[in-house]
């Protein structure tokens, strides 16, 4: 298991145990932990599973694809360390993830 | 969206050949060839036969070609996976150069980003994108609600009226007021401009192209007019002041802002309607569901996602193909008319549980596929939520039943998912 940490726009913290292999919005999904609705369900076409990567993570990722370049940019909350949570695959590299929610998601 | 509408004009259909040539209605699905059945005539929507048809063609034809129609031949995708991956491939299919199901013939036509592909469509639409969304929404939510109460509180009570005149209809009006600003009086001409964005000549709504023209200018010296009296006054909250306030909009050419003003316009007046108007209905069809409302009102931002599935206010949305492709095994040529069943996605039982069944309370009710998926999904989404959020909470304050008295009329249109009369009546707690 790995260790994520979801923070919510007011500050509330939730830590999980994520499965390997799973996705980081399917650990917030499965574990309850509000302000990530993944509509589309992991297919990466709603993005309305926004977060923000703590700088730090960030290096530690896959690359974002064409794909979800394209969501992300909709986006008028887009930040320089948005990412779609259900592109990002829980591995042991990123035990101790941190990441924020924002206020909506849409 | 200018273009989207053209199937339930029942003039072009008439014109085009005799409609009953193309109907379907009274048929029986399982009696007929594969290969005959066409979903594009509005005869079974308006009747409201569509249902056995599209299951049909689920179980036996997911990936449906019709060679012969009103509309020329297409292909049609029932299943959700499916449609999922037409609406996330934008570069296998595209929304250009229109996205109904008839082509355009039409030669005005203003720049909507709804039938655009990337790259010009992602920056037109982040230009209008924050105006919609739900930080700006929360500022407007107060006023909307006091216009629902209003409406409500205005009400007939124990006697029959039509909900969507009195209710659907005029509550989207002054939505649209409200969220524009509009000089409230005038409000009517936002519907009016609305349905003439859609309309095709002859077909009611407009004579010719020139009164369709002559409108929309007037549409165009309206909004110009607001635009110059807001430009510089002090920040405002409505969309209006936003676009002609914002950094990226202010120096939007005029065609292009009078087309994203529509696309406003449009995108938000049918679809929430109907969606107002079949949640009505849909809780009379399933009473145990009422009472599940009315002893639970916490379910209702569920609801409305379960409604707007079980509405599902625009049937489907087209592409066409730019290569040669594969879907579900069958083969589609480049330049193919390629129509994705949103209303036969959400009926999906692989994907869906109990998708024929209306249940207010049930899990993942925002999958649902009303407003598509990928870079084309609405734009307008947690609006129309909220919208609907509010009516019913405000409904539930006052109603312990709005009662459906009467048979429904439904639009005569394959892509206008709606209704034109549901006969109510009130029954305060």
């Amino acid at each position: 298991m790995v260790k994520i940490v979801f923070r919510e726009h007011d500050g509330t913290e939730h830590v999980v145990d994520a499965k390997e292999g799973a996705s980081v919005m399917l650990a917030a999904v499965t574990n309850g932990v509000p302000g990530i609705d993944a509509d589309c369900g992991g297919a990466c076409s709603c993005a309305t599973c926004h977060v923000y990567v703590k700088e730090e993570w960030l290096a530690r990722l896959d690359e974002i694809t064409p794909m979800e370049e394209a969501m992300l940019s909709l986006s008028s909350d887009r930040k320089d360390n948005s990412r779609l949570s259900c592109q990002i695959e829980v591995n042991e590299s990123l035990d101790g993830l941190e990441v924020q929610t924002p206020e909506f998601q849409y | 969206m200018s273009d989207a509408d053209t199937p339930q004009s029942g003039t072009r259909l008439k014109s085009a050949s005799d409609p009953s040539k193309w109907s379907m209605v009274g048929k029986d699905p399982y009696q007929m060839p594969l290969e005959k059945i066409d979903l594009s005539h509005p005869g079974i929507w308006q009747a409201n036969e569509y249902l056995p048809f599209l299951e049909r063609l689920r179980h036996e034809d997911p990936v449906h070609y019709c060679a012969e129609s009103a509309v020329g031949p297409y292909w049609s995708v029932l299943k959700y996976k499916d449609i999922m991956q037409v609406d996330t491939s934008p570069q296998l299919y595209s929304s250009e150069p229109t996205i109904g199901i008839v082509d355009q013939f039409s030669e005005f036509t203003l720049p909507m980003f709804i039938a655009m592909d990337p790259p010009k469509h992602d920056v037109q639409r982040r230009v209008v994108q924050p105006v919609v969304a739900p930080a700006n929404l929360k500022i407007l939510e107060k006023l909307i609600r006091e216009r629902v109460c209003r409406i409500l509180d205005g009400l007939p009570v124990g006697e029959e009226f039509d909900w969507v005149d009195s209710v659907s209809i005029e509550l989207t009006t002054q939505m649209l007021a409200t969220l524009f600003d509009f000089p409230f009086e005038d409000r009517h001409k936002l519907t009016y401009w609305s349905d003439v964005a859609t309309a095709i000549p002859g077909a009611g709504v407009v004579e010719s192209y020139e009164e369709r023209w002559q409108a929309m200018q007037e549409c165009l010296q309206t909004f110009t007019r607001l635009w110059n009296e807001r430009v510089n006054q002090a920040p405002g909250n409505d969309l209006l002041s936003m676009l002609a306030q914002g950094e990226e909009t202010r120096n939007m050419p005029p065609m292009e802002f009078l087309g994203n003003v529509l696309l406003l316009i449009v995108g938000g007046n049918d679809t929430t309607r109907n969606s107002i108007s079949g949640g009505v209905l849909a809780l009379n069809e399933n009473p145990q569901e009422y009472a599940k409302l009315r002893n639970d009102r916490s379910v209702i931002p569920n609801m409305v996602s379960e409604i707007i599935r079980w509405q599902t206010p625009l049937a489907y949305m087209r592409r066409t193909a730019l290569v040669d492709t594969e879907l579900g095994g069958k083969q589609i040529k480049a330049g193919d008319k390629v129509v994705m069943w949103y209303i036969s996605g959400n009926r999906d039982e692989e994907v869906i549980e109990h998708a024929n069944e209306f249940i207010i309370d049930r899990e993942k009710a925002r999958q649902h596929l009303s407003f598509g998926f990928g870079i084309h999904r609405c734009m307008g989404n947690r609006l129309a939520e909220m919208q609907l959020r509010i009516l019913w909470e405000e409904i539930m304050e006052r109603f312990h039943l709005v009662e459906v008295v009467g048979e429904p009329q439904r639009v005569y249109s394959s892509f206008v998912k709606g209704f034109t009369r549901l006969p109510v009546k009130l029954h305060p707690h």
